[in-house]
């Protein structure tokens, strides 16, 4: 086995179990497995600081997405409005309570979560300090990165939008624009998230 | 260039928690990861028989998601029961095809092709395949990208559910199907998780030298 150093470790490609030893990247450069192609790891560079930014103003923005309505709707005087929580709370009215939580889940609970979680790692890490519960949160991270959808409730809500728009006036409320954002938002956040580097910069910290 | 080794010639094991190459425990013998302390597991425990159960309860309730209703329409005192298929001929008809193509691809091509593709990867690693292993570790990369887009049909019906309550003019409820759709979605997406690409790998390696 060769000798591995500390700064350059050997890494394993997670699709095919190719090993490979690290090397230094140029800025924005990427190295992924000649076998399958999978990305093994990449320049990181600043990604704990980008992150940071990205996961707290999307964290901001995922509560204007939740105190203001998405979708209203208003046709011979009756006026009703559709909200994140709304949709599942109506859904676990009409009886479909295993329906509701995976809208819930999806949707609120596991973003916000996400979000959360990320933001108070990341914290600690950029004042150089361990956070408590840090493998664990890092794995629960792992384990709903691919539950959080919230882009296709985006979708789902355009689709809404013109199955409604031939029988009464429908609105796009101030959550929706907030919702476009919040996509962006979480999708630059989870393009510069590295989960090796992140494990990397804990083990620089010292114990507290 | 040296024939390069997997992680498992190497006697290494990659942990599960955090990515970290550790030295692979004796058989018989748990390991934990020196850094996470996550129990160490060469593939994922139980990978082929926890994809193959998710899957074939999934693949059982795809028929109910699309033959039941999806969305009981009341307007005017007539009830219009819609399938999943039929709203897509509605879209269609009412002129949005480009949604309609959305929808379609969305909740009936995506599902029937997960569940087609991980019959095809399951079968293929039980024989121990060696066909085409980079062309289906892409067919599980693209699966596990595709997956969460299956759940379009169902946030479309609880907005609708939510927008649309007019007292007498016109309401919409769920239909029995919105739970079997719930549940294809959900259990393809955990089989593919619980499938470990790396197997499609092992054959090869096993057999070049």
């Amino acid at each position: 086995m060769p000798e591995s150093s500390h700064e350059y470790p050997l890494i394993a490609c997670h699709d095919c179990d190719l090993v490979y030893q690290e090397t230094a990247l140029p800025p924005g450069g990427e190295a992924r497995c000649q076998r399958c192609g999978a990305l093994l790891y990449r320049d990181t560079t600043g990604c704990i600081q980008r992150s940071l930014a990205y996961c707290s103003a999307a964290l901001l923005v995922f509560i204007l997405v939740n105190a203001f309505p998405i979708l209203e709707l208003e046709t011979q005087g009756i006026r009703r409005n559709a909200t994140l929580y709304g949709t599942a709370l109506t859904l676990y009215h009409e009886n479909m309570a295993p329906v509701a939580a995976l809208v819930a889940l999806t949707t609120l609970l596991v973003p916000a979560l996400e979000l959360a979680a990320i933001c108070y790692l990341l914290l600690f890490l950029n004042l150089k300090r361990r956070p408590p519960g840090f493998a664990d949160l890092m794995r629960l991270i792992q384990l709903m990165r691919p539950w959080g959808m919230v882009e296709v409730f985006l979708i789902g809500v355009l689709v809404s939008l013109v199955k409604l728009a031939h029988m009464a006036h429908v609105l796009p409320g101030l959550g929706l624009w907030s919702f476009g954002v919040l996509i962006l938002l979480m999708a630059a956040s989870a393009g510069s998230f590295d989960a090796h580097e992140i494990w990397r910069q804990y083990e620089k910290c010292p114990n507290s | 260039m040296s024939k390069q080794l997997t992680a498992t010639e190497m006697g290494l094991v990659p942990c599960h928690g955090c990515g970290l190459l550790c030295q692979a425990p004796p058989p018989e013998q748990h390991g934990y990861c020196p850094r996470c302390q996550a129990p160490l597991h060469a593939r994922r425990p139980g990978s082929v028989q926890r994809a193959w159960a998710y899957l074939v309860s999934a693949a059982i309730l795809f028929f109910p998601a699309n033959l039941l209703p999806m969305m009981l329409t009341t307007s005017l005192g007539r009830t219009q029961k819609d399938t999943i298929m039929s709203g897509v001929v509605y879209l269609w008809v009412s002129g949005s095809w480009p949604l309609a193509l959305v929808v379609f691809v969305a909740s009936i091509m995506v599902p029937l092709t997960k569940i087609l593709a991980l019959f095809l990867l399951l079968i293929t690693i039980q024989l121990r395949s060696e066909w085409a292993p980079l062309q289906r570790t892409r067919l599980y990369r693209l699966l596990e990208l595709v997956g969460p887009w299956s759940m379009l049909d169902i946030y479309v019906l609880g907005l609708l559910v939510s927008l649309v309550q007019l007292q007498s003019l016109a309401t919409i409820l769920p239909g029995p199907a919105a739970l079997a759709f719930a549940g294809v979605v959900v259990l393809s997406m955990l089989s593919a998780m619980s499938l470990d690409p790396r197997l499609i790998w092992d054959p090869i390696g096993e057999n070049s030298d």
